[in-house]
């Protein structure tokens, strides 16, 4: 459904994202995994066309991401991006001007579920409450990428459980769904595949229920490994 | 749920809902969730879930009806089985668990007894 060959991004004399090649398919849950610049936040935004690789093509559905793709790919970056003005009304109402998929019902639906009203404005919310705002607005379009940067940073426990669930209940057959993360141990039963990225290389991608029955190794001991005892995990 | 992370999550949720057959919380020809419902009753991917009823109906505790759904075995003997194998792996992880202290059988035999008599004063019986 969407395939990255060899996928090449530099910055001055950094290499950010170094030869990346990866499938996702349709009814997968993946875990893109790694600490602080690893690259993840960078894939995902070549994914949406924010940023351009030096080399190697993006290919959604077999043609080269473009604008059209982009209605069909939600992303949900971690930076906020709503003006200070806006009540949580108004950010629903600018992203069903922006993307037809964009379900207004659902959105309500998803803010009731997360606590929050309508006339909350972005401006007085707390953290946990602008992380939560952003996940209702990304999940109520009816995407068939959902790119999810750090959706979990800064949220408490009962919220992170109401948006694991919304997760597991917007990933239907047709949808594939990438949650970034560095706190591994929450998406070790919500995810079917992980994705490894170190140094901006990719450096394993594998079914987490195979890498337990092949190697009885959890996602957190993969992750510990992988990154030594000094990570995030 | 707790999990344990290092062993597939599928088994897991395989032992949880062979425990509520054979404990009668679920009953013999009785309609198990759908997928995604168990998914998110569990907090599991979905896949994961596929698994679990694929594994079930292998070992003949399940069997699907085309359009209907996911159903537990109406074999009232075959749940009376799944509890006698489900019991016997206890003792077998059980003796495993003595043998690697360097405890043998009749030794854990005599522990268990002993234990045993320890409970019943304590309770006062």
């Amino acid at each position: 459904m969407l395939e990255c060959n060899e996928i090449t991004k530099t910055y001055g004399r950094k290499t950010a994202i170094d030869h990346v090649s990866m499938k996702l398919e349709p009814g997968h849950i993946y875990a893109m995994l790694g600490p602080n610049g690893s690259g993840k936040t960078t894939i995902m935004k070549m994914i949406v066309g924010l940023v351009k690789p030096n080399s190697g093509s993006i290919l959604y559905r077999g043609v080269p991401v473009n604008k059209e793709s982009r209605c069909e790919i939600a992303y949900m970056s971690t930076e906020p991006y709503f003006y200070s003005w806006m009540t949580a009304a108004d950010v629903g109402k600018y992203y069903d001007d922006f993307f037809e998929d964009f379900s207004m019902e659902r959105y309500l639906y998803l803010l009731e579920r997360m606590e929050l009203t309508p006339d909350m404005k972005t401006k007085t919310l707390s953290s946990g409450m602008m992380a939560k705002l952003k996940i209702a607005v990304t999940m109520a379009r009816k995407a068939k990428v959902y790119l999810l940067d750090e959706p979990l940073n800064g949220i408490d426990l009962l919220a992170r459980d109401v948006i694991i669930r919304t997760v597991i209940e917007e990933c239907g057959p047709d949808v594939a769904l990438v949650i970034s993360s560095h706190l591994v141990d929450e998406l070790e039963r919500v995810v079917d595949s992980a994705i490894f990225m170190k140094e901006g290389r990719l450096v394993l991608m594998g079914e987490v229920e195979e890498l337990r029955i092949q190697q009885g190794k959890s996602v957190v001991d993969l992750y510990r490994e992988i990154y030594g005892h000094g990570g995030e995990a | 749920m707790e999990y344990n992370a290092a062993i597939p999550i599928y088994l897991q949720v395989m032992t949880s809902i062979k425990r509520d057959i054979v404990t009668g919380k679920i009953q013999p020809g009785e309609k198990l969730p759908s997928v995604r419902d168990l998914a998110i009753q569990y907090s599991i991917n979905p896949n994961t879930v596929s698994r679990v009823y694929r594994e079930l109906e292998m070992e003949h505790v399940c069997f699907t009806k085309r359009g209907m759904g996911t159903f537990v075995t109406e074999d009232t003997n075959h749940v009376v089985q799944m509890r006698e194998d489900m019991a016997r792996g206890l003792v077998q992880e059980f003796l495993a668990g003595m043998r690697q202290l360097g405890i043998s059988e009749e030794e854990a035999e005599k522990l268990v007894d002993e234990y045993r008599e320890k409970e019943k004063r304590k309770s006062g019986c």
